[in-house]
């Protein structure tokens, strides 16, 4: 552990602190990182952007000490290492915060901070000294802005909050980099921009910060300098005003093409799903009205939490309504189960795409078959044939990246997972879809890929519901914008008034 | 077959061979005959069992339910008069019945399989043992029923059925052809069927079987009242096998030789694996174990001790095999990791 007198307040020109030269990793068959070079001074916030397969990971094992380069050097405050392990990375003071959380949600915020090196009392049980540590907490938590205190239970925390706690962490061990890792990805709109607060204080007390996002106008906020990996290359660095999003793309893809956002072919059509007064668990005492045509894609924005999954859950019969009615094509409906909605072609892409959308340990064949496994049956038995036909096929129209379509759905990328369960339901003739969050996660590339899927399906008359926290995606993909706010929708907002503004003032609750 | 499975039958061969060779009375016709219709009884359940804990429950009140069951058997055909297929029937419905409320204990109320079966094993108990005044019950003297008891206990030589007496074969307990003809079946509905494959789904991943249309809760239940119903069964074989029953010491930790003979199988009880040849051979590499508890001169007292052994080294290797798979998977998987990552 680096021993600091105190933090002082560093001058930003100083002497970088780490400096990386010329590193190189391969892999058998792949370069992972060539020639790469780096400084970090302290005090200075660079963003790392790329695609997946670009060389992050692969950088940060590194600096992280799990991975040896081949070749290069790695040296800090001047002292160069010949190999720099997970023990001399800690020693310089670097820290992860990782996009999964680690904390103990059965614990109290000090004693996640503090876990495994408890501060003890003397005696013979060599108890926990809870009162040292929560005065040992308490400053971090100040620094950091937060709002709560050490003894807050972790399960009350939102994301950004735990987050927090994982950074009070990296200080408690006095790191001087800190290492967030797609931090923003799992937070909602008002969170984020704590978050990047929470990066600036570090930055005014001069700890370095690493920041790796998707999320690409966080980037553009957050950082002083910019490094772009493209195929393990640094391909080129930022600063200043040169850090705009479209750069970034243009340098992150290799090409100047971006997400393309598909206009409607065709007018929309009558309602498929109607909610009438539906009320939720979420929010017991509000009433959400709500139409979906036939041919669109509706985007639902809102904060998390504003109860937009579980009026999700509630349409496909996860949940039951606490009140309302739900009509689909003018009947009245009452799902009582899943099973019930997918009977009526009423289906959802959820959020948890891992814990939900999936059985990672089913094959691809498997889990497109698993909604509809009676039409696979022949003699009583399922047909393993006919299912990889279905699966095949599914594999080819949805170019679902993958050796065969009997592997584990676990061994797929984030994207190539989301296809398969967008294939189950393709499968099937839908007449209603909603997409919970259905990018996150996902590069760039395949980002793109589920947008187009998104607008042939309502191109072919498909009513899609798009719920999503990423403002660029509801305003790019989104024919119109309904936003929810604490339980009820706050305003409804056509392509053309669909503005970032418009949505984050409905979004609070505020009017247009 | 499963390589799992193909494990456990070499370690079959290998543990009926050493005993075999230490004391050939192993393979004598009496013997064989005899660990064949225990295999059958104990198959029988077994099965059901690892119905439940593919969904990733457990039922411990099996050794009550054989003897709650068995004494009501035994008193509907030798006391109360009942001719005994519908004696067979009352006591399958009130399995169905039993199987039934604790899915819905387990589905509908959220109980904990553990407690909701831990409960039944000591509710069936208690009542076995007011229903006869924990008194044997058995058959009065002279009361015979020579069909039944051939169809349950009989022994019948197949191969000489099917060659007119011209060949023959070792007769075969219909206990344990029972077991097969349902090990066969079961086969089909666990690997085959959209039930099977409703209940991996629902073993694997609760959650992500509902959200693709699962009817989770059916499923569950079905689980249950298949393993209650297959354990009437087992206990009817049982009545007609001891003929009589103390109600206070019949069928006691017969559960645990279920899961044992699950886990022994490959059955994982976080659920959502395990197959049917591997229960059955798990079911057998018990019944021999007890086998030559007895032929090696182990004392008896020593039974449970070795069976205890026999499965903790069982697990340990399994476990070890699997760390050592994951790695050599690790190793790959972390390749081609870091090709996208």
């Amino acid at each position: 552990m680096p021993v600091l007198s105190d933090l002082p307040v560093r001058d930003p020109a100083d002497e970088p602190f780490i400096r990386l030269s010329n590193i190189r990793k391969t892999y058998p068959g792949v370069v992972a990182l060539s020639d790469f070079s780096m400084e970090v001074r302290a005090g200075e916030v660079i963003g790392i952007v790329g695609e997946n397969g670009a060389g992050k990971s692969t950088l940060m094992k590194i600096l992280g000490g799990v991975t040896q380069p081949d070749q290069g050097l790695i040296e800090v405050d001047g002292l160069a290492h010949d190999a720099f392990t997970v023990e001399d990375s800690m020693k310089a003071g670097i820290a992860f915060v990782h996009q999964e959380l680690n904390l103990f949600d059965n614990l109290d915020v000090a004693a996640n901070v503090f876990i495994g090196r408890e501060p003890r009392k003397n005696g013979f049980l060599k108890l926990i000294d809870s009162k040292k540590l929560n005065e040992t907490v308490q400053p971090l938590l100040d620094r950091l802005g937060a709002t709560f205190g050490p003894t807050t239970p972790v399960s009350r925390l939102s994301l950004a909050q735990q987050q927090m706690v994982e950074i009070a962490k990296a200080l408690s061990i006095r790191s001087r980099l800190v290492i967030l890792d797609e931090p923003t990805s799992s937070l909602p709109l008002a969170e984020t921009g704590k978050l990047l607060e929470v990066i600036a204080g570090l930055k005014a007390q001069g700890i370095a910060v690493i920041f790796i996002s998707h999320r690409l106008h966080e980037i553009v906020e957050a950082c002083d300098r910019v490094l772009v990996l493209r195929d393990g290359c640094l391909v080129d660095t930022l600063e200043g005003n040169e850090i705009n999003h479209d750069t970034m793309v243009r340098l992150m893809v290799g090409r100047d093409l971006k997400v393309v956002y598909a206009s409607p072919a065709t007018a929309r059509g009558d309602v498929a799903l109607r909610a009438n007064r539906v009320r939720t668990t979420a929010y017991p005492h509000q009433e959400i009205e709500l139409d979906l045509h036939k041919g669109e894609i509706l985007g639902l924005a809102g904060l998390v939490g504003s109860g937009r999954t579980e009026l999700a859950r509630v349409l496909f019969g996860i949940d039951s309504a606490l009140g309302g009615s739900i009509l689909l094509n003018g009947d009245e409906i009452h799902f009582a189960s899943a099973a019930e909605a997918i009977e009526a072609k009423v289906f959802l892409v959820p959020e948890d795409r891992k814990g939900a959308g999936l059985l990672l340990d089913l094959t691809i064949a498997e889990n497109v078959s698993l909604p509809n496994l009676r039409v696979y049956v022949r003699n009583l038995l399922v047909s393993r044939s006919r299912e990889s036909a279905q699966a095949e096929k599914s594999r080819d129209n949805l170019d679902i990246r993958a050796p065969g379509v009997s592997i584990r759905a676990r061994t797929l990328s984030g994207g190539n997972q989301q296809k398969v369960v967008l294939a189950k339901w393709l499968a099937m003739d839908p007449q209603v879809i909603i997409f919970d969050e259905p990018t996150r996660g996902i590069d760039i590339g395949a980002k793109s890929e589920i947008y187009k899927l998104m607008r042939e399906l309502s191109d072919r008359g498909v009513a899609v519901l798009m719920i999503s926290s990423d403002m660029e995606e509801v305003i790019g993909v989104s024919d119109r914008v309904a936003v929810m706010h604490e339980g009820r929708i706050s305003g409804i907002l056509a392509r053309s008034a669909a503005s970032e503004e418009n949505i984050l003032r409905l979004a609070v609750g505020k009017t247009v | 077959m499963l390589k799992k499975d193909i494990g456990l039958l070499v370690l079959i061969i290998v543990v009926g061979a050493v005993v075999a060779i230490i004391n050939p009375r192993f393979l004598s016709p009496i013997n064989i005959a005899n660990t064949a219709n225990l295999v059958g009884l104990f198959g029988i359940f077994a099965i059901g069992q690892g119905f439940v804990i593919i969904t990733g429950g457990i039922e411990l009140s099996v050794g009550s339910v054989i003897a709650l069951l068995g004494v009501i058997f035994i008193d509907l055909i030798a006391n109360q008069g009942v001719p005994w297929p519908v004696a067979i029937l009352l006591v399958i419905i009130i399995g169905f019945v039993i199987g039934l409320i604790h899915g819905l204990l387990v589905t509908r109320l959220k109980l904990q399989p553990f407690v909701v079966t831990l409960c039944g094993l000591l509710i069936y108990r208690g009542i076995a043992r007011f229903y006869t005044h924990d008194a044997t019950a058995g058959f009065p003297f002279g009361v015979n029923f020579p069909t039944l008891e051939w169809l349950l206990t009989g022994r019948t030589d197949f191969l000489a059925l099917a060659t007119g007496d011209s060949l023959h074969s070792l007769p075969l307990p219909h206990s344990f052809v029972f077991m097969l003809a349902l090990a066969v079946v079961m086969w089909f509905v666990l690997h085959r069927s959209v039930f099977g494959r409703h209940l991996y789904a629902v073993g694997k991943n609760e959650e992500a079987a509902r959200y693709s249309g699962i009817r989770t809760t059916r499923v569950i239940v079905s689980a249950y009242i298949i393993c209650a119903v297959l354990t009437a069964i087992a206990a009817i074989f049982f009545a007609m096998y001891t003929r009589s029953i103390l109600p206070s010491g019949h069928g006691n930790f017969y559960e645990l030789y279920a899961i044992a003979a699950a886990v022994l199988g490959g059955f994982s009880l976080r659920g959502g694996e395990g197959s049917i040849v591997g229960v059955v051979l798990g079911a057998i590499l018990l019944q021999i174990l007890q086998n030559l508890v007895n032929l090696l001169g182990i004392p008896s007292s020593l039974n449970f001790a070795v069976m205890g052994t026999v499965i903790l080294i069982g697990a340990i290797a399994d476990q070890q095999f699997a760390r050592f798979r994951e790695q050599r998977g690790r190793m790959r998987s972390r390749v081609s990791e870091t090709a996208d990552g």
